[in-house]
């Protein structure tokens, strides 16, 4: 089987890869239908379901017009607290920045509940390169991680795998017997990480948010592995990127049920784990140190432009790339970077440059599915048309010849006497050509597709008449 | 009331019939109707390809051409959505930025203007047949019209309207996208098709030319039991032998 290869560059090609494996649209298929159905039933639920996507909209749009101003009360709150916070410029910083953590502490197994930042900046690649062992602990990223692939979703890591794809992982990569039935192979995992949860020394998180005042840092999760990550071992690190403050408590309520609504469409989530600070005097558990390191990595570029500001808004749900009808049939890998689906072919060019995600924002058919159910109202299929334009206008990256074609077409569409003797002559070709086949050809159109034959005469040519019979 | 008829280039040149019904319709709804012999297309397969610059130069054209227009009405969301949506973003701080502001608000998708404008929903309409209708991506999305094709089929004497799975799910067009991913473009197709056959529909109805074209170039080719058709073929039996 032909696999894609993990790189946006190749887009194009990993499209049809991923079209020709059933299997994997199969599964897919069932997935995306099965939350989106879930997630349906409970927005139907949901009392004033648009305010509160308004109001998450805007909550947003104030936190990052004064970002440094809640930055620096998120630190502040939080040192208080007794946690440290960081700052790092660019992926480099954040890796080497949680390095010196481990090292000072003699870190040989980080465990790791589910994140994207993470992700984001290779911190697994990075601490497997100096000898430290980063265990994801989620249950989707953990069969990931063994397999050796990237997630394939935001939200459910290992969405495209079926029970006995899982089932084969474990076999071979933990030595034990083969089974499919997914509560054994819980348990079978459970088993293993306890170990880890256990002998680690650093546990590693994200943040979903990261609240102002006063100031903590919130983790959702559905398995009970972040509380462990966050409690077990002695220190606990959070890397979270700079968008994720939000001011208050109250928007924290909102942005909850959004939230677990459009990702795994639950009211709430099993679990919502705040942290404020490292284990205090008369704590049962918790780490003696806790850091926080803020990334950039381009967020504060993408901040000062305008047009593209609202990506930031992103909460990660996911629900844009369950309901997309391209991710529906691409799967995540093929999308060749962390972010995947409508909202990942906004980030990945942005975050990456266009240079690097320039197929992306033409993957799309512009439906706005994804725009429609993002709880926090971006609006991705616009951001995805304005790359769009970036993307023609700075790059080379789709030819002359389309270049010169849209050229052209808008020389003669701006011309009525043109475009009319334009018409007439394609009438004519086609006049020409028919009697020997039924159907226009168009490039590539037709190889999938008939296209349709031009009227006899256009309304243009069969208004008079209509007038006539119109008019009274 | 006075009404200037968009009909956009796909239908002038593939489907003028559907361009002739919705004139039709709006005179004997007691529409005065107006036809600017100059205008040509609205200018989104540039925009959307983000080729805005060329965009610019034919929607500045259409600017022009309706300035003067009381009302403008067309039979496609997505050449309304252009008008009145995307050519916000494309006029932002250019010259055109006030004309484009000032004709989005007076241009309307032609189910829409029956419905809500003219308060119609019986047209009088007679069709036999079974028909799954299929919800326009830029109707539904950049437009907010969803009710009112329906409302408008629903009165249609002899037709019986089937509820197809996904309704709402692009049919796979999406302008150049459907040449720079033709395979994609088709599975889109080919899901919308299969959920209306598994309907038992026997026509998909739809309000945009653009997704006809889609739709029916797949049923063709694969020789599909199906017809798709635009809202105004099936209002006002023109063009169906
Ligand atoms: S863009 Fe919206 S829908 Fe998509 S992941 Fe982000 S918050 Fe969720």
């Amino acid at each position: 089987m032909s696999r894609v290869i993990l790189d946006s560059r190749y887009f194009y090609q990993n499209v049809r890869v991923s079209l020709d494996d059933s299997a994997l649209q199969n599964a897919l298929r069932k997935a995306c239908d099965e939350v989106l159905g879930k997630r349906a039933a409970l927005v139907a639920s949901t009392p004033h379901w648009e305010e509160l996507r308004r109001a998450a909209h805007r909550i947003k749009e104030h936190t990052l017009a004064r970002l440094d101003y809640y930055l620096l009360q998120l630190e502040k709150n939080l040192e208080a607290q007794g946690v440290r916070v960081h700052w790092a410029e660019n992926a480099e910083e954040a890796c080497t920045e949680i390095l010196t953590i481990a090292r000072k502490h003699n870190v040989w197994t980080a465990v790791k509940s589910k994140s994207m930042t993470s992700e984001e900046v290779g911190l697994n690649a990075f601490l497997e390169g100096r000898k430290i062992r980063p265990v994801e602990t989620d249950l989707g990223e953990y069969i990931q991680q063994l397999s050796g692939e990237p997630p394939f979703h935001i939200v459910t890591p290992a969405m495209h795998r079926t029970r006995q794809d899982v089932g084969r992982i474990f076999a071979e990569k933990l030595g034990v017997d083969y089974t499919e039935d997914p509560e054994a192979l819980t348990q079978i995992a459970r088993r293993t990480l306890r170990r880890d949860f256990l002998s680690a020394e650093m546990g590693i998180t994200g943040a979903n948010f990261a609240v102002a005042d006063p100031g903590l840092i919130g983790v959702v999760e559905n398995e009970g592995n972040a509380r462990l990550s966050t409690t077990a071992p002695r220190v606990h690190v959070v890397l979270m990127g700079i968008e994720k403050v939000i001011p208050t408590l109250e928007d924290l309520r909102v942005f909850l049920n959004l939230l677990s609504i459009s990702s795994t469409a639950q009211r709430l989530p099993c679990y919502v784990n705040l942290i404020r600070s490292p284990r205090q005097e008369g704590d049962r558990d918790g780490p003696e140190e806790v850091h926080v390191v803020l990334l950039d990595n381009g967020r504060s570029r993408i901040l000062a432009d305008p047009a593209m500001r609202s990506s930031l808004y992103c909460i990660r749900c996911g629900a844009c790339l369950n309901v997309c009808p391209v991710f529906q049939r691409v799967g995540g890998h093929a999308y060749g970077w962390v972010y995947q689906g409508p909202i990942g072919s906004v980030l990945t060019p942005l975050y990456r440059g266009l240079e690097y995600g320039y197929q992306l924002p033409f993957g799309s058919s512009l439906c706005g599915a994804c725009a429609e159910i993002c709880p926090v109202a971006i609006d991705v299929n616009h951001l995805l048309v304005e790359l769009r334009a970036r993307i023609q206008s700075g790059l080379n990256t789709s030819g002359l010849l389309e270049r010169l074609a849209f050229r052209v077409w808008s020389f003669v569409a701006s011309r009525p006497r043109l475009y009319r003797a334009g018409a007439l002559l394609v009438r004519v070709a086609q006049s020409l050509a028919l009697p020997r086949r039924r159907h226009l050809r168009l490039p590539v159109w037709s190889r999938t597709r008939t296209f349709p034959k031009l009227a006899r005469r256009s309304f243009y040519r069969r208004w008079r008449q209509l007038a006539d019979q119109l008019s009274p | 009331m006075e009404v200037w008829l968009f009909v956009p280039c796909l239908v002038d040149q593939f489907y003028p019939e559907v361009g002739e019904g919705m004139a039709r319709i709006l005179a004997r709804l007691g529409c005065r109707v107006h036809y600017p012999p100059a205008q040509t297309c609205c200018g989104q397969p540039a925009f959307n390809t983000g080729y805005w610059e060329d965009a610019r130069r034919v929607a500045r054209h259409f600017l022009r051409v309706f300035a003067d227009a009381p009302v403008v009405v067309a039979p496609s969301g997505s050449c309304v959505a252009m008008a009145r949506v995307f050519s916000q973003r494309l006029f932002h701080g250019q010259p055109e930025q006030e004309a484009a502001t000032a004709l989005a608000q007076r241009v309307f998708e032609f189910s829409e203007f029956v419905v809500k404008r003219l308060g119609q929903d019986d047209l009088g309409a007679r069709f036999e047949g079974k028909v799954a209708y299929h919800a326009s991506c830029h109707l539904l999305r950049e437009l907010g019209v969803s009710e009112e094709p329906l409302r408008l089929l629903r009165k249609v004497r002899g037709l019986e309207l089937v509820e197809m799975n996904d309704a709402q799910a692009c049919c796979g067009f999406g302008g150049t996208f459907a040449v720079k991913f033709p395979e994609l473009s088709t599975a889109m197709a080919l899901y919308k098709l299969e959920q209306a056959q598994k309907a038992g529909a026997e026509y998909v109805v739809m309000n945009d030319i653009s997704c006809v074209l889609q739709l029916q170039g797949v049923i063709e080719r694969r020789g599909l039991p199906l017809r798709a058709l635009h809202l105004v073929h099936v209002l006002s039996g023109e063009g169906l032998a």
